[in-house]
């Protein structure tokens, strides 16, 4: 039998007052935890966002537009960024 | 590379005047630079590539956690096992960006992970070697995340707008992957007699499997045509192959390692290294499933699979009792 | 009895117990990574498995601090042996299912947040500092554990079996949070922490909540396991973890990685 959780798609309104913005989409059994789903997929934790998901097939499109992903690593976890890590010039492009 | 033998449905490049009408304005959309959305028509051949690439892509991925998860338990410090966890957690993030584009095709999740458990789709070769000591896990974020760099960041510019669009973010995640890798391997090699030593090891059983995540040589590799014209591959295999090894041999110098092949070479004339080709029947044997760990990671995965389907249906469960306990309370 | 604890050796044993805690259940947690029932899941206790070993910096690095041997964080949770560990007997105990892990966490995530929230004014900045930083990831983890436990508790026949054996099989080891010793005494003495007894109102409440909400019934005995937080007697268990935990680090002593 398949029983496959549905699709949805994410919103996440920033810090700065931006409107939401979609990042992607994600599987989840019900809206409560597309959006937990949501945070630990898109946003790793930041604080003071807001999160919108809406199931994929109620939303209606013209064609799909889709602006660039909002990347927003997490501020606490600073390996995540590629500049942790010294890499000396003389390495080269990585 | 994470798709390596995709298996072109195209015969061959049409010419302009072989195309219907439609498909001559679909091409000229390519050419002229234009993403294809879900909803635009495209020729059921190109569907059905994309599907099979980006599918390959997000199976690499998830299998791809696993010689990396290897050694999360062991990592030997907080920091390291932190970043190596964040570091695996990442490529799931990318099997789940890359089959949310697959899926924008009409296939669904489930299904692309029953035709990877089953064994009639394939994952990137490479993940089908173990990692056996420490310095492996230093070595794979550099030569195959650093590898995957190379093939990924042309592929932000593919044809199909949902699989460019996870491409830029996949490639934002790679190049903390790549320099975590160095980051960890230097420290080994410049580290105690026995650290060297591993550091050497790991180079030394990674190289070749790491040419061959770019696939066979362009000579035997038929299918690339279609792919390229249609912009969902960029480079050609040996291109690719080259930038690699141009990169990094002069990463491997500043180790201080030995080249982990002695026919490595600066060739004036070309302006690029020489080097021996790996033993593509070792990679045509891996592809097969005779890699050295081809049967743990299917069994990992179906593992996984079977044993998650009661939470999986659980919670499912429980989204449809409430759902129709809010319907009845309307 | 001995001698009343000198008030630092008291609190070393306080910062012991609580990053031990997170380290060996941020090391169980992170066992799942690839193997989890669902790719959304996988992410998601990768997340809790990074804030527990974050948590563990912070705990393990004062406990360096005020031990004043001059050993990092590292030092302290690589090398030492079981009978020196101060976890609870619950974050040891194997994964098990998927039900086993989250109903774990969750009976975990209940304590470690009311916890957290009386540490908010513990006498000692320091304290009161890091429970700052973490009380917001615990209250996630606990949200997040309370809801999962719910759905698969009100879920399926069998996810409901399986939930309702997880409880079952955890429950003794529940007690063990609530005990108070002599280490106990001197940190309310010196106000940097609450008598453990004084959680456990808040706790039944709050568990009780969600385990009716998740159709399961809570055992009627109050029979608990310990050792673990006194290191008189851990699991089995704990022995197999460290040997993996700890293998580069005893093997390659004085190697930097
Ligand atoms: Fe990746
Ligand atoms: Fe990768
Ligand atoms: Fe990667």
């Amino acid at each position: 039998m398949k029983n496959e959780w549905p699709l949805w798609e994410v919103f996440i309104r920033g810090q700065h007052g931006m409107s939401h913005r979609h990042v992607g989409s994600l599987h989840a059994p019900d809206a409560e935890m597309a959006i937990k789903n949501g945070r630990d997929v898109y946003t790793r934790r930041n604080e003071g966002l807001s999160i919108w998901v809406v199931e994929s097939n109620h939303i209606a499109a013209s064609s799909p537009s889709d602006k660039g992903p909002l990347y927003e690593p997490s501020e606490s976890k600073v390996y995540r960024h590629p500049t942790f890590f010294d890499i000396p010039d003389e390495v080269g492009a990585m | 590379m994470y798709a390596q033998m995709v298996q072109s449905t195209g015969k061959g490049v049409k010419s302009s005047e072989d195309m219907t009408p439609e498909e001559r304005a679909f091409q000229a959309r390519i050419d002229a630079g234009e993403k294809i959305e879900p909803k635009d028509w495209m020729p059921p051949a190109y569907r059905k590539n994309l599907i099979r690439q980006i599918g390959q892509h997000a199976h690499s991925e998830i299998v791809g956690q696993l010689p990396e998860g290897n050694w999360i338990t062991r990592a030997p410090t907080l920091e390291r096992k932190a970043i190596l966890l964040a570091k695996v957690q990442d490529e799931a993030g990318h099997g789940l960006y890359l089959y949310c584009a697959a899926e924008t095709l009409g296939v669904s999740r489930d299904d692309l992970t029953e035709m990877l458990l089953d064994g009639r789709m394939k994952y990137s070769s490479i993940f089908n070697y173990p990692t056996l000591n420490w310095s492996d896990i230093g070595a794979v974020g550099w030569l195959v995340d650093g590898a995957a760099i190379i093939n990924q960041v042309p592929l932000q510019r593919t044809s199909f707008g949902p699989y460019a669009r996870a491409m830029v973010r996949v490639c934002k995640e790679e190049s903390f992957h790549a320099r975590q890798g160095f980051d960890a391997i230097r420290k080994m090699a410049d580290g105690t007699p026995a650290q060297k030593r591993m550091a050497q090891d790991s180079l030394n059983r990674l190289w070749f499997p790491a040419l061959m995540m770019f696939g066979p040589p362009d000579k035997d590799s038929p299918h690339s045509a279609q792919s390229m014209a249609w912009k969902i591959k960029m480079n050609t295999n040996d291109e690719l192959r080259q930038k690699f090894v141009d990169q990094t041999v002069p990463q491997i110098e500043f180790l201080g390692l030995d080249l982990p092949d002695s026919g490595i070479q600066w060739n004036e004339e070309h302006g690029h290294y020489d080097y021996t080709d790996p033993d593509w029947s070792e990679f045509f044997d891996v592809l097969k499933g005779n890699g050295p760990c081809n049967v743990d990671r299917l069994a990992a995965r179906n593992k996984a699979w079977d044993d998650g389907k009661w939470v999986r249906d659980g919670l499912m469960a429980h989204a449809k009792k409430k759902a129709a306990a809010k319907v009845a309370a309307e | 009895m001995s001698t009343p604890l000198k008030r630092d050796e008291a609190f070393l044993q306080f910062l012991l117990r609580m990053g031990d805690n997170t380290l060996i259940l941020g090391h169980r947690v992170s066992e799942w990574c690839g193997h989890a029932p669902v790719l959304e899941e996988d992410i998601a206790l990768a997340n809790t498995a990074l804030d527990l070993i974050g948590q563990t910096q912070f705990w393990l690095g004062l406990a360096g601090e005020v031990q004043g041997e001059g050993k990092s964080a590292d030092d302290i949770a690589f090398l030492r042996d079981v009978w020196d560990f101060r976890n609870l007997l619950l974050v040891e105990v194997p994964n098990g299912d998927f039900g086993h892990t989250l109903m774990r966490q969750f009976l975990f995530d209940a304590w470690h947040s009311i916890q957290l929230g009386r540490l908010l004014k513990s006498s000692d900045a320091r304290v009161a500092a890091i429970a700052e930083k973490t009380a917001k990831e615990v209250a996630y983890h606990l949200e997040r554990s309370a809801d999962t436990v719910v759905g698969l508790g009100d879920g399926s026949e069998e996810s409901r079996r399986r939930m309702q054996e997880a409880l079952d099989y955890l429950w003794p080891y529940v007690g063990e949070m609530f005990q108070s010793d002599d280490v106990d005494a001197a940190m309310v003495a010196a106000g940097i922490a609450p008598d453990p007894a004084s959680l456990r109102d808040e706790y039944d409440a709050l568990i009780s909540r969600v385990l009716a909400g998740a159709t399961l019934t809570i055992p009627d005995s109050r029979f608990g396991h310990k050792g673990g937080r006194t290191g008189k007697m851990h699991t089995e268990h704990l022995g197999h973890l460290l040997t993996q935990m700890q293998w580069l680090q005893r093997a390659y002593p004085g190697a930097n990685w």
